[in-house]
């Protein structure tokens, strides 16, 4: 436990003396803002304007802000996540630091789970952001607990996906801009594969329905929990861990 | 201390590393000594525990690597060929770090950075990025990295290689003064500083180990003649031909001749050919102002050992 503790607090420093995470803080908080803004004012002329299409209830917040901010935040976790992975284990490869930590009385395990859950970190500061703005109309209006500690469930969950995907693809190169262009794409197909259910149907449709990480991440942004998308999830975070973690094994 | 049985490594059809066994003795210093290529990174990879042997047994004070590569590596100080350093931290932030990695107890953490910063002298550097720092403070960080929790085995992959030469004296002096406390394997293929340095050397080629022993006695192993340098003022052509006539000597060449002094070198068998050479250059009044014998270098040794040839251009 002492490496793995060493191992995250390493990350934490490196992340925080280069200006990689505070570019994707500032970034993230930025554009997230902006969608927020834009999903908020949108919001509120509608339910100004178009209050009685609705009924008594007037517009919900759940399915007309919420979700749909979910989903974008889920977006730019897409695009942003990669830049958090793509150095761990690349750069480690080309300093030569893999040979310190293959050779430190450590755990292949410590070394995969500290890197991992340094960039949970991350993440969760991230969504700690998200969280202010979601808070702030919280404040003012009515916003169920429930739903929104659903879509911040989904989020944490899909970002910790990509984050155990991102981290093995690093694995497998020197290079950054590899790690990060890999990533990335595997990022996108893994949004798009439901596309798949629009013009094919059948067996073949149906699992890459399943694999697609839009079709779980549905259920979480209107703030319903499913056993179904959690065990997605959890899966991919594990198959991305284990295969780091085999991959850590080979020479090089 | 360090025992190495049967050591092997393939990689598909080549074979890096070929039935390597050998022991080290506590507190020496242990050259590695081969070509470029010959397998000495690979050993110490499997040593270490960063590459899993294909074949073989590495035991440090008893605990076999295989059975217990924990307990193992907490005993072993490792410098790879490349420092492995994380330029973005500064030097106190990453030997702590290592420190941490390597399990040393939190209450000894700060000492054990502090001894190993001023161990290696880098006290005046300690909050400096590791990416600014020249290359030999660089070589430094790798070294305390390496001595931070004070294991009993060091490990130095081409310690000196890339650095100027104050720098490779420096570093020299500091892995000799680890030793006594630490018990010292260093790779080179600089065969001097094996000599310099080590007190016994293993010399490995082609993955298969050639020999093990210490430096003078190798040099005794592979010396069958003297190698003889003579100046002296006069004729170099008429003392050379004087020279190859006396018994015992194998071979005399001229191989200089400037502002009036010629030099020669002269292969001879024993003590007693080299005082007739004395006495046949002085009696002839060849004007003899010196006569030496060449110790042989390690590169001799090295090349005799490996069957290799002696290149005409490094002979002279």
């Amino acid at each position: 436990m002492t490496g793995m503790w060493a191992i995250i607090r390493k990350e934490w420093k490196s992340y925080f003396v280069t200006p990689a995470a505070y570019v994707v803080l500032a970034l993230f908080a930025v554009i997230a803002g902006f969608f927020f803004y834009s999903m908020l004012a949108m919001f509120v002329m509608q339910s100004l304007g178009g209050g009685g299409m609705f009924g008594r209830g007037g517009v919900d917040a759940q399915t007309m802000l919420l979700q749909p901010f979910f989903f974008d935040v889920a977006i730019l976790l897409l695009f942003l996540l990669p830049m958090v992975t793509m150095r761990s284990y690349a750069e480690e490869a080309r300093n030569g630091t893999l040979e310190l930590l293959k050779t430190a009385p450590v755990r292949r395990l410590e070394v995969v789970l500290g890197k991992f859950l340094a960039a949970f970190g991350l993440l969760v500061l991230l969504l700690v952001i998200t969280g202010l703005y979601v808070g702030l109309v919280a404040h003012y209006g009515k916003l169920g607990l429930k739903p929104v500690s659903a879509g911040f469930l989904g989020l944490a969950l899909l970002g910790a996906a990509f984050l155990a995907l991102g981290l093995f693809i690093s694995s497998l190169t020197r290079s950054q801009i590899v790690a990060a262009v890999g990533t990335f794409s595997l990022f996108l197909l893994l949004w798009v594969a439901d596309w798949v259910t629009s013009y094919g149907s059948g067996h073949i449709a149906e699992l890459f329905s399943y694999l697609s990480i839009t079709s779980h991440f549905r259920n979480f942004a209107q703030g319903v929990l499913d056993t179904k998308d959690l065990v997605y999830y959890l899966s991919l975070i594990v198959v991305g861990l284990f295969l780091t973690a085999r991959r850590m094994e080979l020479a090089e | 201390m360090l025992e190495v049985e049967h050591l092997t490594r393939r990689y598909g059809p080549m074979t890096a590393v070929d039935d390597i066994s050998f022991q080290t003795r506590s507190g020496e210093i242990l050259g590695f000594l081969g070509p470029n290529g010959a397998g000495k990174t690979t050993t110490m990879r499997m040593v270490t525990g960063y590459l899993p042997p294909t074949a073989g047994e590495v035991r440090i004070e008893g605990v076999g690597l295989r059975r217990d590569p924990l307990a193992a590596k907490r005993k072993i100080g490792y410098l790879p060929e490349l420092p492995p350093l994380y330029p973005e931290l500064t030097v106190r932030d990453y030997l702590r770090f290592v420190a941490r990695l390597r399990q040393v107890p939190a209450r000894e953490r700060n000492n054990a950075v502090e001894r190993a910063m001023e161990r290696c002298a880098l006290a005046d550097v300690r909050e400096r990025v590791i990416g600014r720092l020249s290359k030999g403070y660089r070589q430094r960080v790798g070294i305390a990295q390496a001595i931070l929790h004070n294991p009993r085995l060091l490990i130095f992959d081409e310690p000196t290689a890339g650095l100027d030469p104050r720098q490779i004296l420096e570093t020299r002096h500091l892995i000799r003064s680890l030793a006594g406390d630490h018990t010292v394997i260093l790779s080179t293929h600089i065969l001097s500083e094996a000599a310099n340095t080590c007190q016994r050397v293993i010399i490995i080629n082609r993955g298969k180990l050639v020999a093990v022993d210490s430096p003078e006695n190798l040099t005794r192993r592979v010396k069958q003649t003297e190698t003889l340098l003579i100046e002296l003022r006069g004729a170099g052509a008429a003392a050379q031909a004087a020279i190859a006539q006396l018994p015992g000597v194998s071979k005399a060449e001229l191989i200089g001749e400037q502002d009036g002094i010629s030099k020669l070198r002269v292969e001879s068998k024993d003590l007693s050919t080299r005082e007739a050479i004395a006495r046949a250059l002085v009696e002839g009044g060849y004007g003899l102002l010196e006569l030496k014998e060449v110790e042989l270098t390690l590169e001799e040794i090295f090349l005799s050992l490996t069957g290799s040839s002696l290149p005409a251009a490094a002979s002279a």
